[in-house]
């Protein structure tokens, strides 16, 4: 099986679903380049080059470049999905849903139910988040809180290759809205991935590893940080059981408090932001339900409550890494 | 337009040491020591400068991801930009913004924006400041023919426009939204009409001629400043260098750059103006250019040695009080 980067996979899952149907198509800002300029047309390929190459084999006419006009576009790829198509937009950084937020939060969520189901919304919006690239505040946020936080939206966060493309291909053959959140920093993590078109089902969590001391739940880029982690601990004679929720919305709940009630101990690890994040929501769901199974109480290793920072040096002791969550289990395995 | 020796030497040190930073960044970006994205402004300078000429220490305005020249058009330290982009701890933000967003509110400098369309709505704040508490400012953004096309500033145009705010919308266009054409972009094609649609006077000038825009952005200024309410000014021009360092710039024409360098540098145009007028001479301007490379040389020696933010840093100025 070939090895692929993150970016590699992401685009196969587009071309493949785009070969599969016609309705498929991808819009949002340089996702192609060069519209209208004299020189290279596909010249980006979105701005990391995620999308490169679609716009040759599917033309302009499935690859949209659009204006800088988030509200514009993501409300057109809702009112597209609503009439016939399957639009994948593309908001560029996940920050960016400051100005479209409408679109997605009072459209694009609700339009099935407030219409007594008489709608589908068959889209999905690919966004970058995460911290590491010194992109500053309004470049690097983890957002996904907001999204698993309104109904109506399915929310998704791939923590490698492989999953990204199941779960892309599972996203786009959706009926919902899905927002798929890219971390930034994973796009050259590498990774077999097979050729052909494969899914992974929503709210079915990924155990990553098995283990008999401390479950350590983590999302997204996290969860390549805690199996680090969880070799250190396991080199100290701790075992963790680390699962991969790969969607917020559903959540795969069982899967959580099936391996809490088994080690008795949960880490969870976050990138968002501390107040109201998934791990708040994670460690809410297993006090509520599993409450009596727990020997120790739940850790969570999020960022501080704070914009992310611009310096080296601030945004590498804000970003939740190895050494945090193997300190975090071990503080509760005393 | 009348301007003094002084203030044309002024013009010009403004311009260059722009040039010359933005050119620096360019090579020192290239060896991986700036952390982040840096946008450069190279080929732009007319414009903040021309503006920014017609400001004082009352008026306020917004930036773009692009905002280096505005920063230094409107007087912020050099040194502590410099300091800002290493993200050291005594630069312009204390390390906290980089490059996309330097800002000095001490200045007027209401920060360069990493939401592209994010400073014009904030002007609006900033001219009705100026209006209810009659300090006699002005406000101005910035935004490039990519933000031409957000909602939030074809909204803070009719906003300023509806409550006469003495603000100045100052359309950037160098021709590219990232890589995608404005020419393809602007729906219309003529945001002078787009502006007129809003009820904002407005005036299209070649970028590339500083003493153009000073003219025409002096009379929008005043303009407000007697109460007359917003307008527009089009300022079109080339840019230099890709939408970020490390852009290809494959969308562009070949040659397209070199042509606006070798014919239409705002520094050469400029230079060429003054001494054929006879009213300052070459040996006074190249004085300029040396000192600015001394200046810009030590501001980048400096921020490197600089210290870095404590990790304690971090958690400080989220809040006033909490």
């Amino acid at each position: 099986m070939a090895r692929k980067s993150f970016r590699e996979a992401i685009n196969e899952a587009l071309r493949l679903e785009m070969r599969r149907d016609p309705r498929v198509i991808v819009m949002g800002e340089d996702v192609a380049g060069g519209m209208g300029a004299a020189g290279e047309q596909d010249a980006w390929g979105g701005v990391l080059g995620v999308t490169k190459g679609l716009m040759p084999e599917f033309g302009r006419e499935r690859v949209l470049d659009t204006p800088i006009s988030e509200s514009a576009f993501i409300g057109a790829a809702v009112g597209a999905a609503a009439t016939g198509l399957r639009p994948v937009a593309e908001l560029m950084f996940i920050d960016f849903v400051g100005v479209c937020l409408d679109q997605i939060l009072n459209q694009a969520a609700k339009l099935r139910y407030m219409f007594g189901g008489k709608a589908t919304m068959p889209l999905v919006i690919r966004t970058m988040y995460g911290a590491g690239l010194r992109a500053a505040s309004q470049h690097s946020q983890a957002l996904y809180p907001i999204f698993t936080h309104i109904p109506g939206l399915k929310v998704v966060i791939p923590s490698s290759p492989y999953e990204a493309k199941g779960l892309l291909i599972r996203a786009i053959r959706d009926d919902d809205p899905v927002i798929f959140c890219e971390h930034k920093m994973l796009y050259d993590e590498m990774e077999e991935v097979p050729d052909e078109a494969y899914t992974i089902p929503f709210g079915e969590a990924n155990l990553t590893r098995e283990g008999e001391d401390v479950t350590i739940v983590a999302i997204g880029r996290m969860v390549k940080f805690a199996n680090e982690a969880a070799d250190r601990l396991a080199a100290r004679g701790v075992t963790c059981a680390v699962i991969d929720p790969r969607t917020a919305s559903p959540l795969d709940e069982e899967t959580i408090l099936e391996s809490v009630k088994e080690t008795g101990r949960l880490v969870v690890v976050d990138e968002a932001s501390p107040r109201c994040n998934l791990a708040t929501d994670i460690v809410a769901l297993v006090a509520t339900k599993v409450f009596g199974a727990l020997k120790a109480p739940a850790a969570i290793v999020a960022p501080p409550h704070t914009p992310v920072p611009f310096s080296p040096a601030l945004e590498d002791a804000y970003v939740p890494g190895p050494a945090r969550i193997e300190a975090a289990a071990l503080a509760i395995m005393e | 337009m009348e301007l003094s020796r002084e203030q044309l030497l002024d013009a010009y040190r403004y311009m260059r040491t722009i040039r010359e930073f933005e050119e620096r960044i360019h090579l020192e970006f290239a060896t991986g020591d700036i952390p982040g994205f840096v946008h450069l402004y190279a080929g732009e300078e007319a414009s903040a400068v021309g503006v920014c000429m017609n400001l004082g220490a009352r008026d306020y305005i917004a930036s773009t991801h692009r905002g280096h020249g505005h920063c230094i058009a409107k007087d912020c330290d050099v040194g502590a930009m410099m300091k800002e982009l290493y993200g050291r701890r005594d630069g312009l933000c204390g390390g906290k913004g980089g490059s996309m967003h330097i800002a000095d509110m001490s200045k007027g400098m209401m920060g360069a924006n990493g939401i592209v369309g994010g400073g014009p709505p904030l002007i609006c704040g900033a001219a009705l400041s100026a209006k209810i508490l009659k300090t006699g400012g002005v406000a101005v953004t910035f935004f490039g023919d990519g933000g031409f096309n957000q909602g939030t500033t074809l909204e803070a145009m009719n906003f300023a426009s509806a409550c006469k705010l003495p603000a100045v919308f100052v359309l950037e266009d160098n021709g590219y939204a990232e890589s995608t054409a404005s020419a393809w972009s602007i729906g219309g094609g003529d945001p002078i009409k787009r502006a007129a649609g809003f009820g904002l006077v407005g005036h299209s000038v070649d970028g590339h001629d500083f003493f153009a825009v000073c003219q025409r952005a002096r009379e929008l200024i005043e303009y407000a400043r007697a109460g007359n309410g917003p307008s527009f000014l089009h300022v079109k021009f080339i840019r230099y260098y890709g939408h970020f360092e490390g852009d290809a710039c494959t969308y562009r024409a070949p040659g397209e750059v070199a042509a606006a360098r070798s014919e239409r540098d705002c520094l050469k145009l400029f230079r060429d103006r003054v001494t054929a007028m006879g009213v300052l001479q070459p040996p006074q301007l190249d004085e300029i250019d040396t000192e600015v490379v001394r200046l810009i040389g030590s501001a980048v020696a400096a921020a490197k040695e600089a210290p870095l933010p404590d990790t304690a840093d971090l958690m400080t100025h989220v809040y006033g009080s909490y």
